[in-house]
Parts: C-alpha cells; structure tokens; sequence
C-alpha cells in the first residue's frame, strides 16, 4: 500500500510540474466551454427569446400590404422595422446593416391590388358554383402575383430561415383568407363583413399546445449551457490523454523505465497509481466545469447550469467517465513509442471519437451508417448518459443503458493495456 | 528472509542471444563473484558487457542456464531477489522534474523501505554524496556530476548486498569521480559486493581488485588484476585489455 501511496505522490507531484499539461486538462476546457456556450446560447436566444429584426420595405400604397405588415408583426416572432419604399438593392443591405437586421422583406408596387384581384376572382367563382350572380364587371385576366423578397444575412443559420419562411407563408395566408372572405361577405350582402365574425371566421383556429417530456419529469427547457457543460466535460476528461498517455511514454523511453524494471515492484503498480491520480484529476475537471456553470455563467449572461435531481447518479456517470478516459489514455500510452506518437494520435483520436460520438453534431442527426459508427466511440456512452441526467431528467436507473457499454469498452481498453504490457514483458 | 552464500554472483551454462541474433550472443557462460568483491567488467564497445549486466539485473531473460544472485535465481516471476541488489544504469534513471529526496522517496518505497527507513537512508546519502543544500530543487537543473550522484544514491538507498555499476562516473569531473569512487570503496567496506563496468580503465584499477575481460561473448581472461598484470608483465590495465582484446575498431 505504501508503493502505491508513494507512487501516487510522485505522480502528483510531476503532474503538478507539467504546467503545460495542466493548462490542457483545465484552461483550454474551460475556454472552449465558455466560449462555445456563449456562442450557442446567441444562437438559443435568437431562436427562443429574442425577436428577429426585419426590415420591410413597402412599396405598394394598397391597404392590405400594411395588413401584412401588421400580420407580420402580431405573429410574435420578429420587430418589424420600416423603411423608406424606394430602397434599391444595395440601400436595401445598408438598412439591414443599420437595423441589425439579419432579414428584410420587399412587399413589391402591386402587392395590394393583385391579391384584391384574386380575392374578387375567387368569390366570383364561389357564387357562381352557389348558383348566384356573380358581379357583373368584367373580370380582369389573373396574373400570377408578384412575390416578396426576403433578403437574408447568408450565416443565418437555415433552420431559422425556414421558420422565418413559414412564418411569412402564414402571414400571406391570413391576409389573402381575409380578403377573400370580405369580398365574398361584400358581394352576398352588399355591406361589410362585421368585424367581430372575421375574427370568429379567422381566428378560431385550433390551437397548439406544447407538452415537454422528459423522463423524470422535468420541464427545465434545454439551453446551451445545459447542452455544452456535459459535453465539454466529457472532452475535457478525454483530453488528459495529452498529459497521461505522454506520462506513460516518458517513464518507458526515459531512464528511469530501465531502474523501475529492476525493483522489487511489479509495474502494474505505477499504472494503477497512474490510474487513481488521473481518474481524481477528471474527477476534479468535472468539478471545475460543473461549477462554472453553476456559479460564474450567470455572470456573463449565461444560463446557469441545472443539476440533475440524481446527484448520485451524476457522481456516478461521472466516475464511469473519468475512468473511461484513463483507461484510454493508458492504452494509447503502452502502444506508443513516443510522445510525439502518443500525443499526435492522442489529440487526433480524441477529436474524431467526439465528433462520431455525438458531442459536435447530435448523434441522431447522423446519416445511418454513422449512427452505427458512433456507438464505438464510448464518448457516445457518455453523452447519452449525461444529456439523460441533464436534459431528460433521468435518474440513475434510466442512463444504465448508456454505462454498460461504456463500461464494456473500458474493459476492452483495460484489456488491451494488459496485453500491450504482457508483449512487452512489463508486467 | 534471504540467506547468503559465498557467491554474490554465480552464472552457470548461460545461453543468450537476441532476436535475429543482431548482437552479441553468449553460449556456455559461466562465471563466479565472490561476495564482497570489488569486480570489474571490461571490454570493447560491443564486447557483450551491457548485456551480461542486463542479465545479471533480470532486465534480460536467459535463453538457457542459470544467474544467481547470493543464492537466489534471478528471472523467476517473483521480484523478491530484486531487493538484493542495486543497480546504477549508465542512463540518467530518475525523474528529472522531482528533487533528489523526492525521487528518493519513490525508489525507497518501491524498494520496500519503510517512511522512517527512507528518511534517515535519504538524510545521510545526501550528506555523504553532498547533495543536502540541493535536496528540494528539481535534479532537471542539476549539473551532470550531480545527475551522477543522485543517479548512484537512488542505487543504494536500500543498502543492497550487490552494486551493478554501469558507467558509474562518465562524463563527470574530477572531483565528483574522487567523490564517487572513494564512496564506491567505502560501500564496498561494508559488505556490498561491487560489479563494476566502464572504459575509463585507469579509474577501475584504483577501484577492482578483481576482473573480467569480455569479447564477442566470451569471458577472454578473469582474475585478479594484480596477478595478470604481473602473468602478462603488463604496466596497467590499459596495456592488458590491448593485449587481450586487439587494437581494431570495434562497432
């Protein structure tokens, strides 16, 4: 015990000297989790709470292009800003620039009149298959109307530029319905349509309702914080193989591999040593990141971090996790014949594993044979245990699915370091 | 408990080569160290010297034929004979980003001394080899004699009954090679078998009594250094090993 206590300390004490390895497992995590999540988080806000700036250039005098207008705006989703009706294509960009606008409409000269003609077209042919008289005015010939133009910032990310394109569609539907039916209302009883039956007639339509389900209950929506802390958590504790798997290989090349062979220890105590300091030290990248999101992001306008109601289960994954990456760190150390090999391959391996493992791009976004793929890498495991805890309001019993296999490919890197050490007649 | 015999080192009938035969490959060894010995190894670059040393340490496995050590067989999947021996490598075999005392720490425990044991081994080693003012800074900034000395006191720090020295005094200056030698003697004194090998011929005949001469695998000439100086009515050490071993280039 008192080998493996020492050994321990030398480990604590080199790792504690490695002030470039340090700066990798805790500085570098912590940078990327901050700055990707105030990234993301804009891009939440954009989408969830912020109202997207459009800029309308109204061209046409007509009444119904200010119905429009007014649609557009009482959909909730964007703050109309107005401008001057004889904008040209490039003052058109210079408006969205002033507005801080990454969209803008172009309601085009004829808007009003060509949908009024349709409308009047429409009821014409409605009373006509009623079997009544229709107006008697000549119809004009229907031409096909002429569109809007939205104009977008092309980083808009095209997810929000199609709801902004169904949001549109619906406004333009609203208005055309009801115009149509005051044509309609108009030609059967000569009067206007009251307004209190166009809002029965228009509004009464069935509504939504939004029901979020997560296993434990839960109905903390998801944010970018809740998304980005597990899954740079999981890199971060990864990411140790910089400094473990090149510890491994500076204590093989270097000369004290030669004396550490000829004591009266076995080398599997060095490794288990190696093992117990390494898996404190995800343990406490955990801690850090954790309790950055917890206490600091709300200082920079971040969400805060929610905890899962299952701390256990937390501390738990988080063990399976820590351990997971020691053990691969280990193995690509015993395997390497340098450091350059082992660091090379280490931070390249790493980066592959989470981009197929889901922490980049969600697994399930994934074409098929991918989805496959992304099983193998265990950071797929492990961020389909922590999103259980973190988004789903799991407990501990609902993401065992995820730990077993994680468990399963740690014993395979476990595995591997034995026979790697075996061949090489270290143990 | 391990017993002693008289031999500190008893090699019988050892067969070795390397895969692909691609150096120096023995058949039919067989050598003895008397305990208490102060035992050179000599011999050309390539003579078989690192390698009869690795297999004496267990750092090679025999094909064939035995290695005792005071008694005890080494190679058995029990490290316990490891505990009789120190070994000091021509290589720098410590971790450089700790002090002297902390890398004296570690190899203590690893050699099965208990905390106090190391702390008073480590205490009076770093007095004796004058590393006391430099025990907490990092060996990395240290000179090379200094490397040395940390090098050969992590070899000891268990007091073994057997010193293998690989080099001991390469590259350092005239001072520490006094410092290390007059030690080496003073272990020696006290029981510990020394099993020396270097190139540096005039420094080992003030250190072996006993010696060895290898090539190409072979044990050319053993004995008492005195008496083949005196067989072969050479001057020095240097004179004997030219004669023995030749004057051409060896890879």
């Amino acid at each position: 015990m008192f080998k493996l206590w020492a050994s321990i300390v030398k480990d604590v004490r080199i790792l504690l000297r490695d002030k470039v390895g340090i700066s990798l497992m805790f500085i570098m995590p912590v940078i990327l989790v901050i700055v990707v999540t105030l990234i993301q988080n804009s891009t939440f806000q954009l989408m969830n709470k912020n109202k997207l700036t459009v800029v309308v250039c109204n061209q046409d005098a007509g009444k119904l292009s200010k119905q429009l207008t007014s649609t557009i705006n009482k959909i909730g989703m964007f703050k109309v800003v107005q401008a001057a009706s004889n904008l040209n294509e490039q003052q058109m960009g210079d408006a969205m620039h002033n507005a801080d606008a990454m969209l803008a409409i172009t309601i085009p000269p004829d808007f009003s009149a060509k949908i009024e003609a349709k409308a009047k077209s429409s009821s014409n042919k409605a009373l006509k298959s009623f079997g009544l008289q229709a107006d008697s005015a000549k119809e004009e010939k229907l031409t096909a109307p002429t569109p809007l133009i939205l104009h977008y910032n092309p980083s808009i990310p095209e997810s929000i530029r199609f709801s902004v394109n169904g949001a549109l569609t619906s406004a333009l539907q609203i208005v055309e319905s009801r115009e149509t039916l005051r044509t309609l209302y108009f030609a059967i009883n000569e009067k206007e349509m009251p307004e209190k039956l166009e809002q029965e007639m228009l509004n009464g339509k069935a509504e939504i309702k939004q029901v979020p389900v997560s296993k434990g209950g839960s109905i903390t929506a998801p944010n970018a914080t809740q998304h980005n802390v597990p899954a740079w958590t999981i890199f971060a504790m990864f990411f140790i193989i910089m400094s473990l798997s090149g510890s491994v290989v500076r204590e093989k090349v270097s000369g004290s591999f030669i004396r550490l062979k000829t004591l009266p220890t076995n080398f599997a105590v060095g490794l288990l040593s190696k093992q117990i300091t390494y898996l404190c030290v995800t343990l406490f990248q955990a801690l850090v990141i954790f309790s950055l999101g917890l206490w600091f992001f709300p200082y920079i306008n971040l969400p805060a971090l929610n905890l899962p109601a299952d701390i256990f289960g937390l501390v738990l994954v988080t063990v399976a996790v820590g351990y997971c990456a020691v053990s691969y760190a280990i193995c690509v150390g015993v395997f390497a014949h340098t450091q350059e090999q082992a660091n090379g391959f280490g931070a390249v391996s790493i980066v592959i594993l989470s981009a197929i493992g889901g922490l980049m791009v969600p697994a399930f976004a994934m074409p098929g044979a991918l989805k496959t793929i992304s099983s193998l890498s265990p950071l797929h495991w492990c961020i389909e245990a922590y999103y259980g805890l973190f988004l789903e309001g799991a407990g501990l019993k609902d993401v065992v699915i995820s730990i077993i296999p994680l468990v399963g490919i740690t014993f395979v890197f476990q595995a591997l370091t034995f026979i790697g050490l075996k061949r090489k007649n270290l143990i | 408990m391990v017993s002693k015999t008289s031999f500190a080192v008893n090699i019988e009938n050892l067969c070795f080569h390397y895969p692909g035969n691609s150096g120096v490959t023995y058949d039919g060894l067989n050598l003895k160290i008397a305990e208490g010995e102060r035992f050179g190894l000599f011999g050309p670059n390539g003579a078989g010297k690192t390698t009869l040393m690795n297999l004496m340490t267990g750092l090679l496995v025999a094909d064939k034929g035995t290695v005792e050590l005071l008694g005890h067989k080494i190679g058995n999947k029990s490290k316990a004979v490891n505990k009789l021996f120190g070994f000091v490598p021509q290589d720098f075999s410590f971790y450089q980003e700790l002090s002297p005392i902390e890398n004296l720490d570690f190899f203590g425990a690893w050699y099965g001394l208990s905390r106090k044991q190391i702390a008073h081994r480590s205490a009076e080693l770093l007095e004796i080899l004058g590393l006391t003012d430099v025990s907490h800074k990092a060996v990395e900034n240290f000179s090379g004699g200094m490397k040395r000395r940390v090098n050969l006191a992590i070899g000891v720090i268990h007091n073994p009954g057997i010193l293998f020295l690989d080099e001991p005094t390469v590259g350092v200056d005239v001072q520490t090679r006094h410092a290390i030698i007059d030690y080496l003697k003073q272990l020696n004194k006290q029981g510990t078998t020394l099993i020396y090998t270097s190139h540096q011929l005039a420094e080992a005949e003030g250190l072996c009594e006993q010696i060895a001469l290898v090539d190409k695998g072979e044990i050319v000439r053993e004995g008492k250094l005195d008496s083949l100086l005196e067989e072969y009515g050479h001057q020095d050490l240097e004179e004997l090993f030219l004669n023995l071993t030749g004057k051409d280039y060896r890879n």
